[in-house]
């Protein structure tokens, strides 16, 4: 018998049944009606969106990017308008071009922010799942200084989930000896599930000025180099850990996708690959039902744990 | 909607036009740029990141645009040979304002910063606007598109640094010594330039800037500048900003 191709596709993240497991990894999509002059975004099984925190942010000094083989670094620095802007401005432009369930990624400087951007945020149609962010290498006493302790990960989860009823996901650097303590953490504190991996800390120096190509020194190194370390990370929390896991790191291809899901992901996040190339992700999904035939696999809910 | 068959050009010519700039025409669609000053994101053999690159005229599928070599990307992107197929995001950015030009425009370019601004004197010129037109360079073997622009048969002025050609030092000399009464100024060149212009002319204006970029499209937030208006990203709410919203530090 036939099996349709939306059937093939589908998969289910914390209670949220997406259409497909292809997800733009936040700070690479921004708030995703900016993407419609190029296809239609309802394509996509979820959206992460841009990084948002409890006040506006412009985030880091010009230049915030350098090129790498296979990869780049950015030093952004979470800019963003503020969980109050983004509820009354960009939210109802993002829904107006989406009509999927949206996972809002939130960062902080601290317990309290994050629970407060979580309340504020909750509530709000179709934010059906939140992302926390305690991963960004780019700011200081924020972000990642939450998700290199496995002590404050327990903490910032047990608070954050006092304050929402929305499935938590937590998205988790690798900047860390033991990615597999922080996941246990997390799980043990109460998170829903799992999003890894944030970029990798990493700095390029400019030969002609002897300074560092990004203003702020250093930044997160994202993209295809980076795709055999995030699904290692994957496979290894994916084996200890028993919520859901949904990859992330360096994923620019369908092959990509069926790697990270039989790694042990339920979704997949694609990041860098849609700042290079802007269909990249329409482009996966297409190319899914191709790939899955060649090896042999019926549905994506078949190489599920 | 720009659909991937957009972003699909090929090389006609990519030859040197001055000791360290080269001049790429392409063939490809050009329906979807609607302003001069607007810019492409070419993507480059081995590399991550695509570049932003200026356009210096669209005619019908026909696009030509100069860079300078200044660093392992450009270097490769001017190996490229005739025929070679490249993936290229057309008609990013906002563009100049052409509204706004006045009676009597000034357009002024310094070093690379001359191809939109070529591009912006045949689009006023095509309104019926006569604009004159200031370029800066180091020197003279730096200097670039000067028979292009004389051929426009506009008011044309030339300024290098080190006075080996035309008027000795910059762009703002140029405007102190000939008799130029401009009522808007148009710029795209190196920051200092840009910030003088700003800063020592009593007229409205708009300036194109650079930086680097990741995406070229508004997403990833690479290139956002500090702006009296508040964040603003280079390569979509700009590259081109009005004088009055720039803070300049």
């Amino acid at each position: 018998m036939e099996i349709k191709e939306q059937d093939r596709l589908s998969v289910e993240l914390c209670g949220v049944k997406l259409r497909n497991p292809v997800i733009p990894a936040s700070g690479c999509f921004g708030y995703g009606y900016g993407m419609t002059e190029y296809y239609d975004i309802n394509v996509l099984g979820s959206i992460s969106f841009k990084g948002t925190t409890l006040e506006p942010r412009y985030g880091n000094p010009l230049p915030r990017v350098a090129e790498c083989r296979a990869g780049m670094i950015n030093s952004v620095g979470l800019q963003n308008p503020g969980i109050d802007k983004v509820i009354s401005e960009e939210l109802p432009k993002m829904r107006e071009a989406y009509h999927g369930p949206i996972i809002a990624n939130i960062s902080g400087f601290s317990i309290d922010d994050y629970c407060e951007c979580c309340r504020r945020i909750s509530g709000e149609k179709q934010v059906e799942i939140i992302e926390l962010n305690v991963s960004c290498p780019n700011v200081h006493g924020g972000g990642m200084s939450f998700g290199t302790s496995a002590q404050s990960i327990s903490e910032v989860v047990k608070s954050v989930k006092r304050s929402t009823t929305l499935p938590v996901i937590v998205k988790l650097t690798p900047n860390v000896t033991d990615i597999v303590e922080m996941a246990r953490a997390a799980e043990d504190a109460g998170a829903d599930g799992l999003c890894l991996i944030n970029t990798l800390l990493g700095m390029r120096i400019d030969l002609k000025t002897r300074r560092p190509v990004v203003a702020n020194t250093m930044g997160g190194f994202s993209g295809d180099a980076i795709f055999p370390v995030a699904l290692r990370m994957v496979y290894q929390v994916a084996g200890a850990c028993r919520i859901p896991v949904v990859g992330c790191g360096g994923v620019s291809s369908a092959e990509n996708v069926l790697e990270m899901m039989m790694a042990g992901a339920t979704a997949v996040e694609v990041g860098t690959a849609n700042l290079i190339n802007p269909w990249a992700c329409p482009e996966i999904i297409a190319d899914l039902p191709r790939v899955m035939d060649k090896y042999g696999i019926a549905t994506l809910s078949e190489l599920q744990r | 909607m720009i659909t991937r068959q957009d972003t699909k050009y090929h090389i006609i010519d990519n030859t040197p036009i001055g000791t360290n700039t080269m001049m790429m025409t392409l063939a490809g669609p050009t329906s979807t740029f609607t302003a001069p000053g607007q810019f492409v994101n070419i993507a480059i053999p081995g590399f991550t990141l695509r570049r932003p690159i200026s356009v210096c005229s669209i005619e019908e599928n026909q696009l030509t645009i100069v860079y300078d070599k200044v660093g392992a990307g450009t270097e490769v992107l001017a190996t490229l040979g005739p025929k070679t197929e490249v993936d290229l995001l057309p008609a990013l950015g906002n563009g100049f304002d052409l509204s706004k030009c006045g009676e009597r425009p000034v357009l002024l370019a310094g070093g690379v910063g001359c191809p939109p601004i070529y591009n912006l004197a045949k689009e006023l010129i095509k309104k019926g606007v006569l604009p004159t037109v200031v370029l800066g360079f180091n020197s003279s073997d730096r200097m670039i598109m000067i028979e292009a622009f004389e051929k426009l048969y506009i008011p044309f002025h030339v300024a290098t640094i080190d006075g080996s050609y035309g008027i000795k030092g910059y762009v703002t000399d140029v405007l102190k010594h000939e008799a130029i009464d401009p009522d808007y100024f148009y710029a795209c060149g190196p920051l200092p330039m840009l910030k003088a212009l700003c800063q020592n002319l009593d007229i409205p204006g708009e300036v194109s800037l650079e930086s680097r970029m990741a995406c070229g499209f508004g997403v990833c937030m690479c290139c956002s500048l500090e702006t009296k208006k508040g964040p603003r990203r280079i390569c979509k709410d700009g590259p081109v900003f009005d004088k009055e919203d720039l803070i300049w530090k």
